[in-house]
């Protein structure tokens, strides 16, 4: 199919935006802490995010450490000995790691950081609808972040430090287990990502309906700007459900109302249903635009357009709308009826539907493509295989008879890092090496980069694989010790971990060495199978992009 | 902005007020944990990182607004803002979906928890007669609905007197309405602590009454601006996200009072039952 560019003349725009450039871009402090620029606040996502994502993972890093053999060895350095300390040491750190990846590794580099950098390009767009906003949420997110950081050092229990409530933050360990001031700005923290995510969904939806260049129909968008408008509406409509659910808790804790107190009336059922009326549309805030990134990497580098294009698009919002009915199977050992949970298992199930949709259609836009396995595309592969392990252990416990015994269990936490830093992560490396010379102007080292990904598969597959084996086995999640009949396993995770980690030195070596050493990019290094606008542009792309709008009116069918 | 720009959107220049705004945001709650948490610092913390939010929002409108009146809201820039308006407002609609939720988990199932005594409204708790103030208050926020419709159709016909009468009479309006739902807080005989229904009826009304302020303040803004000459016939959206906002805090006190006040208290048979 014929690239935009034969279409519509821009190279020649691309040129002159670039002798304005310098006279354009304000200085250092102006340019990057009052940002009004859809790209540089990109950037600064991608770099937060990546910084949050080591905190996170080293959190993970020790969790693995003092579960690789038995008895409680890591996190008692961290105590001065105490016992007690240390087993709450242990809830802390699993909150601080599911909170950080979740909101401040994942959304900030999806949707912040790629769907900031490439939604606007993506549809001809010189930026976001409202630029100004846009700075709002990224600065919310890191306030959030500190507020977060500042919550493991303050009173939780009484006599420790930190919130250890889990990232669910379930009453009553909540509340009346965390009397100190943590889970107060744990809360308060969460609240701030909120209104963040709210404000930028909301900027994400009316740039994508509104300013879209001539020609760019909603059914010619590619399939990124789909995920990312799905995942807007998501957060839209979700986020503030979770806002009202942890007010409640703020004021059940500080101001004496009975939510979630049984003795005064309250249920703290309610609260699990209302977090994952906002948890369960939170994983596919996560999922997907990493289903909208694997689409643009496949189609490119199997130089076809994707398959099945409008099923594509509709499949994730068929997501979209079922992940909104299905959040008590979330719930299943809490004591629902029989019939609701028979309703949740069924809508539970109608998800992979769709889901197989487009885990089928990415295989048939390989098929008798011109197949090329540049970093980007292992990555994409890699996704559909780690996702569809995920997705189908996530098929055994949806069945809300199975998950009575697996409820809780490891075989849970190996479901959900499948999906998440398996598939989500998995999409997160591919549109990093797939836009890094977009974004950078330098190409990564290829041979570092297939290096990564290859230490990388092998790490996670052995630090979460034996985890269904110990989930099936019965072994209890959130814990920091266990009984030595779960050794093995447990070791065999922690050396993965190890492995996974040298892959993440790789990577880091790699953007390093890119970014001072890395070829100058081209603006298209890979050909005709990459159709979207970005690749029409200047590798970086000028300051502002497309001031005058390309005319997509010629433009042949979507990606 | 760019000298070669040949669009409509409308492009930045760098602010200083997202990056006031957020960090004022989180000192005002940081302050404000601590502040509970019994630190004498707290409460000066809270009060100073308020003090950055509304600074945050008075210097960020009124660049919205010197950028309206220099023009650079075109047609399309003013297709966001309705969108962002729209979707601004489904997400405080879902917000309120929450508190609508407890309310419902509690009312529709009293059997479910002891502490309520089987019944709705729970025992021992004397409710509000739903038809004295809370209806007095719903005709009031009716008619305001219609003296902003009044103040609207006057501004769109260049009668600006007319405008600033219709938006004084919303205004007055709205700040009755917050003064009767005062009054009734400070006469009511259930507490708010304590008790599922108290929880959810003050939480559920407050958050309501704390978007009838927000919304006052909101029209306030705009009739300074009418003073000051702003708006035409042609472009205020100011003003109509303004009335937008309005309505719909007037929607959701008609299902607060629907849901919270007749039906839970059946109908009003359960004023002085004394269940």
């Amino acid at each position: 199919m014929a690239t935009h560019a034969d279409s519509l003349h821009l190279q020649a725009h691309g040129d002159h935006d670039h002798a304005h450039d310098h006279d354009h871009k304000p200085g250092f402090f102006a340019r990057w802490f009052l940002s009004t620029n859809h790209k540089d606040i990109g950037t600064l996502y991608l770099i937060f995010a990546i910084f949050a994502g080591i905190i996170g993972g080293a959190l993970s890093g020790f969790m693995r450490w003092e579960l690789a053999n038995p008895g409680m060895q890591v996190l008692p350095w961290f105590t001065k000995g105490n016992i007690d300390a240390a087993y709450h040491l242990w809830n802390v750190f699993i909150t601080g790691h599911g909170l950080i990846m979740v909101f401040f590794m994942v959304m900030p580099a999806m949707i912040g950081g790629f769907g900031n950098w490439f939604v606007p390009i993506m549809i001809g767009a010189p930026d976001m609808a409202f630029p100004r906003m846009n700075n709002v949420s990224y600065w919310l997110t890191t306030s959030a972040f500190v507020l977060l950081l500042i919550s493991m050092f303050v009173p939780g229990p009484a006599g420790f430090d930190g919130a250890g409530t889990g990232w669910t933050v379930y009453p009553p360990l909540s509340t009346s287990g965390h009397p100190g001031p943590a889970v107060d700005l744990a809360i308060f923290s969460l609240h701030l990502a909120g209104a963040g995510s709210i404000l930028g969904a909301i900027n994400f939806i009316t740039t994508i309906f509104n300013m879209r260049a001539p020609g760019m129909t909603l059914h010619k968008m590619p399939l990124f700007v789909w995920s990312v408008l799905v995942t807007a509406f998501l957060l839209l409509l979700s986020l503030p459900v979770l806002a009202g659910a942890i007010t409640m808790l703020l004021t059940d804790r500080n101001f004496g109302t009975t939510f979630f107190a049984p003795d005064g009336g309250g249920d703290p059922i309610l609260y699990q249903h209302l977090f994952w009326f906002f948890g369960h549309p939170e994983v596919y805030i996560m999922i997907l635009p990493a289903f909208g990134i694997v689409s643009q990497v496949l189609s490119t580098f199997s130089r076809k357009p994707v398959f099945g294009y409008l099923a594509m698009a509709y499949a994730m919002v068929a997501i979209g709308f079922v992940g909104f009915v299905v959040w008590a199977h979330h719930m299943f050992t809490v004591g629902l009826s029989v019939n609701t949970k028979m309703y949740f298992t069924a809508a539970t199930m109608i998800i992979a539907v769709p889901t197989g949709i487009k885990i089928f259609s990415w295989i048939a836009t390989m098929w008798g493509g011109k197949l090329s396995f540049e970093t980007p595309m292992l990555w994409a592969i890699g996704f559909i295989f780690m996702f569809t392990v995920g997705g189908v252990t996530g098929v055994v416990l949806s069945n809300g008879g199975v998950d009575t015994y697996m409820h809780d269990t490891y075989y849970v936490v190996a479901h959900f890092h499948y999906v998440l830093s398996l598939g989500a992560v998995f999409g997160l490396f591919a549109g990093f090496y797939y836009w890094f010379g977009k974004m950078s102007g330098r190409n990564y080292n290829e041979f570092l980069g297939k290096l990564h990904f290859w230490i990388f598969f092998i790490g996670v597959n052995v630090l979460f694989f034996p985890m269904h084996f110990l989930g099936q086995d019965g072994m209890p999640r959130r814990i920091p010790d266990y009984p030595e009949a779960f050794h093995y396993w447990n070791h065999i995770a922690s050396l993965g971990y190890a492995i996974m980690l040298v892959g993440m030195v790789v990577f880091f070596v790699n953007i390093i060495w890119s970014l001072l050493a890395g070829k100058k990019a081209a603006a298209n290094p890979w050909g005709e199978g990459a159709t979207t606008l970005e690749w029409t542009l200047s590798s970086p792309p000028p300051f502002h992009q497309f001031e005058t709008l390309p005319d997509l009116r010629n433009m042949k069918g979507a990606h | 902005m760019a000298s070669a720009k040949n669009h409509d959107f409308h492009i930045l220049p760098p602010s200083p007020w997202p990056l006031l705004g957020a960090t004022s945001a989180m000192v005002m709650l940081g302050g404000s944990v601590f502040w509970w948490h019994k630190a004498p610092w707290g409460v000066w913390v809270a009060a100073l990182g308020l003090l950055g939010v509304l600074a945050t929002f008075f210097f960020w409108f009124s660049d919205i607004r010197d950028e309206a009146n220099a023009g650079d809201h075109t047609p399309v820039v003013q297709l966001h803002h309705r969108y962002g308006m729209i979707l601004f407002i489904a997400s405080e609609v879902m917000f309120f979906v929450a508190w609508f939720w407890a309310f419902f988990a509690a009312a529709l199932f009293p059997s479910h928890a002891e502490a309520v005594g089987g019944v709705w409204p729970p025992k021992g708790i004397e409710v509000l007669d739903p038809f004295v103030y809370p209806l007095l208050n719903t005709l009031i926020l009716l008619l305001s609905g219609t003296t902003i419709t009044w103040a609207h159709h006057a501004l769109i016909h260049g009668d600006r007197q007319g405008f600033k009468q219709g938006l004084w009479l919303t205004i007055i309006l709205g700040v009755l309405f917050s003064c009767l739902q005062a009054y009734e807080y400070s006469h009511a005989t259930f507490p708010f602590a304590g008790n599922i229904y108290g929880s959810t009826f003050y939480m559920a009304t407050g958050f309501h009454g704390f978007h009838v302020i927000v919304g006052t303040i909101f029209l306030a803004v705009c009739l300074w601006r009418a003073y000051l000459g702003d708006f035409t016939p042609k472009q205020h959206f100011g003003f109509e996200a303004a009335a937008w906002y309005w309505h719909f805090v007037d929607v959701v006190w008609l299902f607060l009072f629907l849901t919270i006040y007749i039906w839970g208290s059946n109908f009003g048979a359960a004023v002085g039952a004394g269940h």
